[in-house]
Protein backbone atom coordinates (compact mmCIF):
# COMPACT_ATOMS: atom_id res chain seq x y z
CA UNK A 1 0.00 0.00 0.00
CA UNK A 2 2.61 2.44 0.89
CA UNK A 3 4.35 1.84 -2.88
CA UNK A 4 1.65 2.93 -4.31
CA UNK A 5 1.06 5.68 -2.30
CA UNK A 6 5.05 7.00 -2.88
CA UNK A 7 4.19 6.09 -6.86
CA UNK A 8 1.64 8.39 -6.56
CA UNK A 9 3.14 11.55 -4.42
CA UNK A 10 6.12 10.77 -6.36
CA UNK A 11 4.76 11.32 -9.76
CA UNK A 12 2.60 14.21 -8.29
CA UNK A 13 4.68 16.59 -6.76
CA UNK A 14 8.51 15.20 -6.94
CA UNK A 15 8.77 14.42 -10.24
CA UNK A 16 6.30 16.53 -11.82
CA UNK A 17 6.24 15.68 -15.46
CA UNK A 18 5.97 19.07 -16.57
CA UNK A 19 7.94 20.76 -14.34
CA UNK A 20 11.01 18.86 -13.51
CA UNK A 21 11.29 16.24 -16.76
CA UNK A 22 9.95 18.87 -19.20
CA UNK A 23 6.85 16.84 -20.76
CA UNK A 24 4.19 18.24 -21.66
CA UNK A 25 5.62 21.83 -22.69
CA UNK A 26 3.28 22.19 -25.61
CA UNK A 27 -0.18 22.44 -23.81
CA UNK A 28 1.54 24.00 -20.56
CA UNK A 29 2.57 27.17 -22.75
CA UNK A 30 -0.55 27.11 -25.11
CA UNK A 31 -3.71 26.41 -23.44
CA UNK A 32 -2.96 27.52 -20.21
CA UNK A 33 -4.91 31.01 -20.64
CA UNK A 34 -7.84 30.17 -18.35
CA UNK A 35 -8.29 28.32 -15.09
CA UNK A 36 -11.45 26.37 -16.29
CA UNK A 37 -10.18 25.10 -19.46
CA UNK A 38 -6.57 24.66 -17.89
CA UNK A 39 -8.78 21.79 -15.22
CA UNK A 40 -10.45 20.30 -18.10
CA UNK A 41 -7.29 19.86 -21.10
CA UNK A 42 -5.57 18.24 -17.77
CA UNK A 43 -8.82 16.06 -17.12
CA UNK A 44 -8.89 14.84 -20.45
CA UNK A 45 -5.17 14.29 -20.36
CA UNK A 46 -5.64 11.99 -17.28
CA UNK A 47 -7.37 10.06 -19.04
CA UNK A 48 -5.65 9.27 -21.94
CA UNK A 49 -2.82 8.57 -19.75
CA UNK A 50 -4.73 5.89 -17.72
CA UNK A 51 -5.57 4.57 -21.07
CA UNK A 52 -2.35 4.04 -22.32
CA UNK A 53 -1.22 2.71 -18.63
CA UNK A 54 -3.46 0.13 -19.56
CA UNK A 55 -2.95 -0.86 -22.86
CA UNK A 56 1.11 -0.83 -22.22
CA UNK A 57 0.51 -3.09 -19.84
CA UNK A 58 -1.30 -5.75 -22.07
CA UNK A 59 1.21 -4.75 -24.36
CA UNK A 60 4.05 -5.40 -22.26
CA UNK A 61 3.15 -8.76 -21.49
CA UNK A 62 1.56 -10.32 -24.51
CA UNK A 63 3.77 -8.94 -27.78
CA UNK A 64 6.63 -7.03 -26.53
CA UNK A 65 8.13 -9.85 -25.32
CA UNK A 66 8.47 -11.55 -29.04
CA UNK A 67 8.91 -8.23 -31.01
CA UNK A 68 11.00 -6.22 -28.55
CA UNK A 69 12.01 -3.76 -31.47
CA UNK A 70 8.21 -2.86 -32.48
CA UNK A 71 8.17 -0.92 -28.94
CA UNK A 72 7.80 2.69 -30.24
CA UNK A 73 5.81 2.06 -33.13
CA UNK A 74 2.78 0.22 -30.89
CA UNK A 75 3.16 2.17 -28.57
CA UNK A 76 2.66 5.34 -30.37
CA UNK A 77 -0.52 3.76 -32.26
CA UNK A 78 -1.93 2.94 -29.05
CA UNK A 79 -1.94 6.21 -28.21
CA UNK A 80 -2.89 7.57 -31.15
CA UNK A 81 -6.07 5.76 -31.04
CA UNK A 82 -6.53 6.25 -27.19
CA UNK A 83 -6.66 10.33 -28.10
CA UNK A 84 -9.03 9.71 -30.89
CA UNK A 85 -11.35 7.84 -28.45
CA UNK A 86 -11.43 10.72 -25.96
CA UNK A 87 -11.65 13.02 -29.14
CA UNK A 88 -15.27 10.87 -29.86
CA UNK A 89 -16.00 11.52 -26.00
CA UNK A 90 -15.46 14.89 -25.55
CA UNK A 91 -17.56 15.80 -28.60
CA UNK A 92 -20.28 13.87 -27.84
CA UNK A 93 -20.47 14.69 -23.55
CA UNK A 94 -19.55 18.36 -24.04
CA UNK A 95 -19.63 20.29 -28.02
CA UNK A 96 -18.09 23.66 -25.86
CA UNK A 97 -15.20 22.12 -24.05
CA UNK A 98 -14.08 20.65 -27.25
CA UNK A 99 -14.48 23.88 -29.41
CA UNK A 100 -11.96 25.29 -26.62
CA UNK A 101 -9.45 23.02 -26.58
CA UNK A 102 -9.10 23.12 -30.44
CA UNK A 103 -5.53 22.05 -31.85
CA UNK A 104 -4.99 21.15 -28.40
CA UNK A 105 -6.93 17.80 -28.30
CA UNK A 106 -5.41 15.69 -30.95
CA UNK A 107 -2.07 17.45 -29.85
CA UNK A 108 -2.22 15.10 -27.15
CA UNK A 109 -0.96 12.33 -29.42
CA UNK A 110 1.87 13.99 -29.69
CA UNK A 111 2.14 15.06 -26.15
CA UNK A 112 5.82 13.43 -24.88
CA UNK A 113 3.83 13.35 -21.31
CA UNK A 114 1.43 10.55 -22.86
CA UNK A 115 4.58 8.22 -24.60
CA UNK A 116 7.09 9.06 -21.70
CA UNK A 117 4.41 7.56 -19.30
CA UNK A 118 4.57 4.58 -21.68
CA UNK A 119 8.38 4.39 -21.42
CA UNK A 120 8.84 5.00 -17.89
CA UNK A 121 6.21 2.50 -17.14
CA UNK A 122 8.28 0.03 -18.79
CA UNK A 123 11.71 0.82 -18.00
CA UNK A 124 10.82 0.90 -14.47
CA UNK A 125 8.36 -2.65 -14.20
CA UNK A 126 5.53 -1.65 -13.21
CA UNK A 127 2.70 -4.01 -12.99
CA UNK A 128 -1.31 -3.12 -13.80
CA UNK A 129 -1.91 -1.95 -10.15
CA UNK A 130 1.00 0.36 -10.47
CA UNK A 131 0.53 1.98 -13.80
CA UNK A 132 -2.93 3.01 -12.84
CA UNK A 133 -1.31 4.96 -9.95
CA UNK A 134 1.49 5.66 -11.71
CA UNK A 135 -1.25 7.27 -14.73
CA UNK A 136 -3.33 8.98 -12.11
CA UNK A 137 -0.40 10.98 -10.36
CA UNK A 138 0.86 11.71 -13.61
CA UNK A 139 -2.12 13.28 -14.82
CA UNK A 140 -2.74 15.09 -11.46
CA UNK A 141 1.01 16.87 -11.83
CA UNK A 142 0.01 17.62 -15.23
CA UNK A 143 -3.14 19.10 -14.33
CA UNK A 144 -1.81 20.41 -11.53
CA UNK A 145 1.06 22.33 -13.24
CA UNK A 146 -1.27 23.29 -15.89
CA UNK A 147 -3.83 25.42 -13.55
CA UNK A 148 -0.73 26.82 -10.85
CA UNK A 149 0.32 28.16 -15.00
CA UNK A 150 -3.32 29.31 -15.87
CA UNK A 151 -3.74 31.39 -12.58
CA UNK A 152 -0.58 33.35 -12.49
CA UNK A 153 -1.29 34.00 -16.32
CA UNK A 154 -5.05 35.29 -15.63
CA UNK A 155 -3.12 37.23 -13.21
CA UNK A 156 -0.69 38.51 -15.30
CA UNK A 157 -3.02 39.56 -18.26
CA UNK A 158 -3.91 42.43 -15.71
CA UNK A 159 -0.57 43.83 -14.43
CA UNK A 160 2.48 46.24 -16.25
CA UNK A 161 4.25 43.96 -18.44
CA UNK A 162 6.79 45.83 -21.11
CA UNK A 163 5.96 44.73 -24.31
CA UNK A 164 8.87 42.89 -25.36
CA UNK A 165 8.49 40.79 -22.13
CA UNK A 166 5.09 39.70 -23.10
CA UNK A 167 4.15 35.82 -24.93
CA UNK A 168 6.55 32.96 -24.86
CA UNK A 169 9.43 34.60 -23.03
CA UNK A 170 7.48 35.97 -19.83
CA UNK A 171 5.58 32.08 -19.77
CA UNK A 172 9.03 30.39 -19.83
CA UNK A 173 10.05 32.32 -16.78
CA UNK A 174 6.93 31.66 -14.86
CA UNK A 175 7.41 28.31 -15.51
CA UNK A 176 11.19 28.77 -14.17
CA UNK A 177 9.78 29.88 -11.02
CA UNK A 178 7.15 27.58 -10.58
CA UNK A 179 9.85 24.90 -11.54
CA UNK A 180 11.98 26.12 -8.34
CA UNK A 181 9.36 26.10 -6.13
CA UNK A 182 8.58 22.38 -7.19
CA UNK A 183 12.24 21.93 -6.34
CA UNK A 184 11.34 22.24 -2.74
CA UNK A 185 9.46 18.95 -2.63
CA UNK A 186 12.53 17.02 -4.08
CA UNK A 187 13.99 16.96 -0.26
CA UNK A 188 10.54 16.02 0.81
CA UNK A 189 10.62 11.98 1.26
CA UNK A 190 14.55 11.54 1.12
CA UNK A 191 14.51 10.58 4.93
CA UNK A 192 12.22 7.36 3.93
CA UNK B 1 19.20 22.10 -65.41
CA UNK B 2 19.01 24.01 -62.47
CA UNK B 3 18.67 27.74 -63.87
CA UNK B 4 19.56 30.59 -60.95
CA UNK B 5 16.63 31.31 -59.85
CA UNK B 6 15.84 28.00 -59.01
CA UNK B 7 19.18 26.91 -56.73
CA UNK B 8 18.74 30.35 -55.11
CA UNK B 9 15.21 29.36 -54.23
CA UNK B 10 16.85 25.74 -53.07
CA UNK B 11 19.36 28.38 -51.12
CA UNK B 12 16.65 29.99 -49.63
CA UNK B 13 14.74 26.60 -48.15
CA UNK B 14 17.64 25.75 -46.43
CA UNK B 15 18.88 28.61 -44.76
CA UNK B 16 15.41 29.77 -43.38
CA UNK B 17 15.56 27.08 -41.07
CA UNK B 18 18.79 28.24 -39.47
CA UNK B 19 17.98 31.86 -38.53
CA UNK B 20 14.64 32.93 -40.20
CA UNK B 21 12.14 29.97 -39.40
CA UNK B 22 14.36 28.90 -36.38
CA UNK B 23 12.75 26.49 -35.08
CA UNK B 24 13.08 26.78 -31.45
CA UNK B 25 13.68 30.79 -31.09
CA UNK B 26 11.17 31.55 -34.13
CA UNK B 27 8.66 29.37 -34.28
CA UNK B 28 8.53 27.57 -30.55
CA UNK B 29 8.47 23.83 -31.58
CA UNK B 30 9.86 21.19 -30.17
CA UNK B 31 10.24 22.68 -26.48
CA UNK B 32 10.87 19.12 -24.12
CA UNK B 33 14.34 17.88 -25.71
CA UNK B 34 15.88 21.80 -26.38
CA UNK B 35 14.52 22.28 -22.00
CA UNK B 36 15.55 18.61 -20.73
CA UNK B 37 18.36 17.64 -22.63
CA UNK B 38 20.51 20.96 -22.74
CA UNK B 39 22.01 20.77 -19.51
CA UNK B 40 25.91 20.07 -20.85
CA UNK B 41 27.11 21.42 -24.51
CA UNK B 42 27.61 17.65 -25.54
CA UNK B 43 24.53 16.23 -24.34
CA UNK B 44 22.76 19.06 -26.61
CA UNK B 45 24.75 18.50 -29.74
CA UNK B 46 24.51 14.33 -29.13
CA UNK B 47 20.36 15.04 -28.91
CA UNK B 48 20.40 17.35 -32.05
CA UNK B 49 22.65 15.04 -34.24
CA UNK B 50 19.71 12.21 -33.34
CA UNK B 51 16.94 14.57 -33.85
CA UNK B 52 18.36 15.43 -37.25
CA UNK B 53 18.97 11.97 -38.67
CA UNK B 54 15.23 11.33 -37.93
CA UNK B 55 13.79 14.17 -39.25
CA UNK B 56 16.21 14.24 -42.56
CA UNK B 57 15.23 10.97 -42.47
CA UNK B 58 11.74 10.64 -42.19
CA UNK B 59 11.31 14.14 -44.15
CA UNK B 60 12.59 12.56 -47.21
CA UNK B 61 10.62 9.41 -46.86
CA UNK B 62 7.53 10.90 -46.59
CA UNK B 63 8.19 12.96 -49.57
CA UNK B 64 9.09 10.21 -51.91
CA UNK B 65 5.73 8.52 -50.52
CA UNK B 66 3.54 11.99 -50.41
CA UNK B 67 1.35 10.94 -53.69
CA UNK B 68 0.90 7.01 -52.43
CA UNK B 69 0.03 8.26 -48.66
CA UNK B 70 -4.20 8.83 -48.54
CA UNK B 71 -5.19 11.88 -46.90
CA UNK B 72 -7.35 10.31 -44.23
CA UNK B 73 -4.47 8.26 -42.94
CA UNK B 74 -1.58 10.69 -43.54
CA UNK B 75 -0.93 11.40 -39.51
CA UNK B 76 -0.74 7.92 -38.88
CA UNK B 77 1.80 6.98 -41.21
CA UNK B 78 3.64 9.70 -40.52
CA UNK B 79 3.81 8.93 -37.10
CA UNK B 80 4.97 5.14 -38.27
CA UNK B 81 7.58 6.30 -40.51
CA UNK B 82 8.99 8.83 -37.96
CA UNK B 83 8.87 5.58 -34.99
CA UNK B 84 10.97 3.60 -37.43
CA UNK B 85 13.51 6.00 -37.58
CA UNK B 86 13.69 6.55 -34.18
CA UNK B 87 13.80 3.03 -33.67
CA UNK B 88 16.74 3.05 -35.65
CA UNK B 89 18.67 5.68 -33.68
CA UNK B 90 17.73 4.50 -30.39
CA UNK B 91 19.44 1.28 -31.47
CA UNK B 92 22.62 2.62 -32.99
CA UNK B 93 23.32 4.88 -30.29
CA UNK B 94 23.07 2.08 -27.78
CA UNK B 95 25.29 0.36 -29.40
CA UNK B 96 27.71 3.11 -30.77
CA UNK B 97 28.04 5.60 -27.79
CA UNK B 98 26.80 3.50 -24.91
CA UNK B 99 27.42 6.42 -22.45
CA UNK B 100 25.53 8.93 -24.03
CA UNK B 101 22.59 7.05 -24.48
CA UNK B 102 21.93 6.44 -21.11
CA UNK B 103 22.21 10.15 -20.33
CA UNK B 104 20.02 10.89 -22.79
CA UNK B 105 17.40 7.95 -21.16
CA UNK B 106 13.96 8.01 -22.38
CA UNK B 107 14.43 11.69 -24.46
CA UNK B 108 15.97 9.63 -27.44
CA UNK B 109 12.69 7.67 -27.67
CA UNK B 110 10.95 10.90 -27.00
CA UNK B 111 12.40 12.27 -30.57
CA UNK B 112 9.13 10.57 -31.96
CA UNK B 113 6.85 13.08 -30.30
CA UNK B 114 9.40 16.23 -31.13
CA UNK B 115 6.25 18.89 -32.53
CA UNK B 116 9.35 19.76 -35.27
CA UNK B 117 9.36 16.57 -37.18
CA UNK B 118 5.64 16.23 -37.44
CA UNK B 119 5.65 19.61 -37.73
CA UNK B 120 7.76 19.67 -40.96
CA UNK B 121 5.94 16.45 -42.12
CA UNK B 122 2.87 17.93 -42.33
CA UNK B 123 3.89 21.38 -43.15
CA UNK B 124 6.23 21.21 -45.88
CA UNK B 125 7.02 17.04 -46.98
CA UNK B 126 3.70 16.26 -47.93
CA UNK B 127 4.01 19.05 -50.45
CA UNK B 128 7.19 19.48 -51.59
CA UNK B 129 9.60 17.60 -53.82
CA UNK B 130 11.83 15.52 -52.20
CA UNK B 131 14.96 18.10 -53.03
CA UNK B 132 13.37 20.90 -51.32
CA UNK B 133 12.40 18.98 -48.58
CA UNK B 134 15.71 17.55 -47.68
CA UNK B 135 16.76 21.06 -48.08
CA UNK B 136 14.46 22.06 -45.75
CA UNK B 137 15.15 19.30 -43.24
CA UNK B 138 18.57 19.70 -43.13
CA UNK B 139 18.20 23.38 -42.54
CA UNK B 140 15.93 23.04 -39.59
CA UNK B 141 18.00 20.35 -37.94
CA UNK B 142 20.97 22.78 -37.94
CA UNK B 143 18.72 25.40 -37.06
CA UNK B 144 17.80 22.85 -34.02
CA UNK B 145 21.31 22.02 -33.33
CA UNK B 146 22.34 25.67 -32.96
CA UNK B 147 19.22 26.31 -30.59
CA UNK B 148 20.44 23.62 -28.54
CA UNK B 149 24.06 23.94 -28.80
CA UNK B 150 22.86 27.70 -27.40
CA UNK B 151 21.21 26.82 -24.89
CA UNK B 152 23.57 23.80 -23.42
CA UNK B 153 26.80 25.97 -23.69
CA UNK B 154 25.25 28.65 -21.48
CA UNK B 155 23.89 26.21 -19.40
CA UNK B 156 26.81 24.21 -18.90
CA UNK B 157 29.34 27.31 -18.28
CA UNK B 158 27.13 28.97 -16.12
CA UNK B 159 26.32 25.28 -14.13
CA UNK B 160 29.46 23.81 -14.22
CA UNK B 161 32.20 26.53 -15.31
CA UNK B 162 32.94 23.97 -18.09
CA UNK B 163 32.69 23.67 -22.06
CA UNK B 164 32.29 20.08 -23.54
CA UNK B 165 33.71 19.01 -20.33
CA UNK B 166 36.60 21.92 -20.25
CA UNK B 167 37.34 23.41 -17.17
CA UNK B 168 36.76 27.25 -18.48
CA UNK B 169 36.50 29.19 -15.52
CA UNK B 170 39.06 27.92 -13.23
CA UNK B 171 38.78 26.28 -9.42
CA UNK B 172 37.70 29.80 -7.85
CA UNK B 173 34.27 29.90 -10.10
CA UNK B 174 31.21 28.82 -7.99
CA UNK B 175 28.84 27.40 -9.96
CA UNK B 176 25.23 28.44 -10.52
CA UNK B 177 23.86 24.83 -9.79
CA UNK B 178 20.52 25.99 -10.49
CA UNK B 179 20.98 26.14 -14.25
CA UNK B 180 21.71 22.82 -14.68
CA UNK B 181 18.56 21.71 -13.01
CA UNK B 182 15.30 22.02 -14.65
CA UNK B 183 14.39 25.48 -13.74
CA UNK B 184 17.67 26.85 -15.22
CA UNK B 185 16.34 25.18 -18.51
CA UNK B 186 13.01 27.21 -18.22
CA UNK B 187 14.41 30.19 -17.21
CA UNK B 188 17.64 30.22 -20.06
CA UNK B 189 14.95 29.33 -22.67
CA UNK B 190 12.89 32.11 -21.56
CA UNK B 191 16.15 34.53 -21.59
CA UNK B 192 17.01 33.34 -24.85
CA UNK B 193 13.36 34.31 -26.32
CA UNK B 194 13.57 37.49 -24.34
CA UNK B 195 16.93 38.37 -26.24
CA UNK B 196 15.43 37.25 -30.01
CA UNK B 197 12.30 39.28 -29.56
CA UNK B 198 14.36 42.37 -28.11
CA UNK B 199 16.07 42.11 -31.25
CA UNK B 200 13.35 41.76 -33.56
CA UNK B 201 11.50 45.28 -31.66
CA UNK B 202 14.36 47.47 -32.27
CA UNK B 203 14.80 45.94 -35.85
CA UNK B 204 11.25 47.13 -36.26
CA UNK B 205 11.34 50.31 -34.48
CA UNK B 206 14.53 51.20 -36.65
CA UNK B 207 12.76 50.34 -39.95
CA UNK B 208 9.82 52.80 -38.71
CA UNK B 209 11.91 55.52 -38.09
CA UNK B 210 13.57 55.14 -41.38
CA UNK B 211 10.26 55.37 -43.20
CA UNK B 212 9.36 58.14 -41.19
CA UNK B 213 12.44 59.94 -42.00
CA UNK B 214 11.34 58.85 -45.32
CA UNK B 215 8.27 60.20 -45.83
Amino acid sequence: MSELFWIFISSMVINNFTLTYFLGICPFLGVSTKIDIAIRLGIANTFVLIITSLSVTLLNSVILPHAPYLRLISFILVIACAVQFVEMVIRKLSPALFRALGIFLPLITTNCAILALALFQTNRGYGLLEGIVFAVGSGAGLTLALVLMAGIREEAELSDIPAVLRGTAMNLLIAGILSLAFMGFAGLFSGS
Amino acid sequence: MATGKDTSQLYEEFVKGIWKENPVFVIVLGMCPTLAVTNSAINGVAMAAATMFVLVGSSLLISLLRNWIPNQVRISAYIVVIATFVTVVDFSLEAIAPKVHRELGAFIALIVVNCIIMGRAEAFAAKNTPMRSLLDALGMGLGFTLALLLMGSVREILGNGSLFGINLLGPHFEPWVIMILPPGGFIMLGVWLLVFAAFKERKQKKRLEAERRAA
